[in-house]
């Protein structure tokens, strides 16, 4: 034990204890600096704060690394379906290939492209139209007494509660040509022929406002909730008409609400690809859809790869907006 | 005047866009007709969909499955966001922390595919490496079930935390609690709810997830909306219908229960801080 000076105190207690000789062949062969630090400095607090974030860290931010680590790699038939970034060249030699080809094949291949930017246009409309609609709604909630407040707030939340997936299969009823929306319009006379909804772009606006509604209208309800109302007051004894108030009082304020309910929207619906691959066209795919076949179909990991870090690319923006609104919400309520 | 009505307006038109729908998919669940939007007036209603369902092995068992993993996921998940929770809350400035809050509030928003592509890799990965998680199933779908579902219970309990002071725990440490002490019988008592409907979401999240599980399951793994999906590809069938129906119904009973549930501990504390501040 006498190369162990940095630590007597700890390694008279392991070295008195039944495994003492086993610590003490131990110290002498490696003194274990890291374990011998984590036992003596590490308190409660630091195991606390350590267990969910080494948890994130393994599960959340690693597998992005692999990703990208994946999407410099070479396809090829085996399991799994990618050549090794480092190879032994023989001779000691680490041969690192890099390969680019993904990326270069993303680009030149107009698929990914084209389906990238109709994402994008996809999931700002949704957003757009989630806002139209959710604006009035969180808005009423607030300004409700507090007993129809509950009640509303759980009637939003509620269809969420129910399976996402058979909220979409419940769209599919009603848009099919001979679903419930044709059949009533042609039993009231207003068309002669069903209109085709299913497999259009107005299909897949309705399954992702449908779906993703409470998560505009909750965190705009946060917000107007907790508006002074005297500002308002203040702007009606000053002159102002209701409109005039809403558009220099409310809207302004509410501002925070509105770019996070519109981000809570806006990145998922991007990589959407449950309600396009059941509502959506067959011509005109989505980019969650184009990684997902990718990878299920053509098995070929590294593009899928590469579309996904394309993806990640564009979103890490509006993420990190996100996330600033976010953690600047849970603060200023302290 | 004229704002009420818009707000009224704004509510019904709202509430009809969400309803109408389940309402729709109840109803065609005791249609008698396989055309699941074509109304058989002479023979419905029926239950027969209902017989098929209870019935159909492939489904009950997939449901059982989704259960035990929604379970699971949902006490793991519970435990580290509250964690998390605790810790952005309550723990001040530390290394890392910016790390910690990052990694909490990006799988809100994390596209599904990507996560689950990244999860499988890491999987496969770490199987080539140290040999561990053998093959995918039930352990690899809770696994990334608990961690997008870990991000939405730290949310609940950060924010549920934020709103109380710490004025109780630090009255509690000068008394000389020590601090995890502190935690079970002052703060725990405090997010309990908070904790409650975090299980209750992490269960619901896991339940519903499609696109991640069909990335990390392996095969005889297959959750119910992996099975749902795969029978909604070949057509729509009304004993799906009658499954929404079924889960619609759970849902309901459930929220309503447990939000009156919610409203009784909140009078009861509220009592409590009453007879508390009059000095009884």
């Amino acid at each position: 034990m006498s190369n162990n000076r940095h630590y007597p105190a700890l390694s008279a207690r392991l070295s008195s204890g039944r495994l003492g000789p086993l610590w003490a062949l131990l110290f002498r062969i490696a003194p274990p600096r890291w374990s011998e630090y984590v036992l003596t400095h590490w308190t409660g607090k630091k195991l606390v704060i350590a267990m969910p974030w080494l948890w994130l860290l393994l599960f959340f931010l690693v597998p992005f690394l692999i990703v990208f680590k994946i999407s410099f790699s070479e396809a090829r038939i085996a399991m799994p379906p990618y050549a090794p970034l480092l190879e032994w060249a023989g001779n000691q030699v680490v041969a690192i290939k890099l390969n680019f080809g993904n990326y270069a094949f993303l680009l030149t291949d107009d698929l990914y492209f084209t389906s990238y930017i109709y994402s994008v246009r996809v999931a700002a409309i949704s957003a757009f139209l989630c806002l139209l609609i959710g604006y009035p709604m969180a808005y009423a909630i607030a300004r409700a007494t507090p007993t129809w407040r509950s009640v509303f707030l759980l009637l939003v939340i509620l269809p969420f509660w129910t399976s996402f997936l058979l909220r979409v299969y419940a769209w599919i009823g009603l848009l099919k040509s001979n679903g419930v929306i044709n059949n009533v319009l042609m039993a009231l006379g207003v068309i002669d022929a069903p209109i085709t909804m299913m497999q259009t772009d107005f299909a897949v606006y309705i399954g992702i406002v449908y779906s993703y509604l409470p998560f505009m209208i909750l965190p705009l309800y946060a917000n107007l909730e907790k508006h002074d109302l005297t500002l308002v007051e203040a702007a009606a004894d000053l002159g102002a008409r209701p409109l005039t108030t809403f558009l220099r009082v409310t809207l302004p304020l509410s501002l925070p609400g509105i770019v996070a309910g519109v981000l809570l929207v806006f990145i998922p619906a991007v990589g959407e690809y449950v309600i396009p691959s059941l509502l959506g066209r067959a011509d005109q795919l989505m980019i969650g859809r184009v990684l997902a076949d990718e990878f299920f179909s053509n098995r070929d990991w590294p593009v899928a790869s590469a579309v996904a870090i394309f993806m990640l690319i564009l979103l890490v923006v509006p993420i990190m907006v996100f996330q600033r609104i976010q953690s600047r919400e849970l603060e200023a309520r302290r | 005047m004229r704002s009420r009505v818009v707000s009224a307006l704004a509510l019904v038109t709202g509430f009809a866009f969400l309803y109408i729908p389940i309402l729709s998919m109840v109803v065609f669940s005791f249609n008698n007709s396989r055309l699941v939007t074509v109304w058989d007036a002479q023979n419905s209603p029926t239950l027969k969909w209902y017989h098929a369902l209870f019935s159909n092995e492939q489904i009950l068992d997939a449901a059982w499955l989704s259960i035990k993993i929604a379970a699971m996921t949902a006490s793991i998940a519970v435990v580290l966001g509250t964690l998390a929770g605790l810790v952005l809350a309550r723990f001040g400035p530390f290394r890392g922390r910016t790390l910690l809050s990052g990694m909490t509030t990006a799988p809100l928003v994390m596209p599904d595919v990507i996560t689950g592509l990244s999860m499988l890799l890491l999987f496969i990965s770490m199987e080539q490496l140290i040999g561990w998680p053998k093959g995918r199933g039930v352990l690899t779908i809770t696994i990334a079930h608990v961690t997008f579902a870990m991000a939405y219970v730290t949310v609940i309990v950060q924010s549920q935390l934020a709103g109380f002071d710490d004025s109780l725990e630090e009255a509690a440490m000068d008394l000389g609690a020590r601090p995890a002490k502190v935690f079970f019988r002052i703060t725990l008592p405090l997010i309990l709810p908070a904790i409650a409907s975090g299980w209750l979401l992490a269960f619901t999240l896991s339940w519903d997830d499609l696109v991640i599980s069909q990335f990390v399951a392996g095969p005889g793994s297959s959750t119910l909306p992996m099975v749902i999906f795969s029978k909604m590809r070949l057509g729509v069938s009304p004993d799906v219908n009658a499954l929404a129906t079924i889960l619609v119904f759970i849902v309901a009973m459930g929220v309503v229960g447990g939000s009156l549930w919610m409203r009784r501990l909140e009078k009861q504390r509220a009592r409590e801080s009453q007879l508390a501040a009059s000095g009884l």
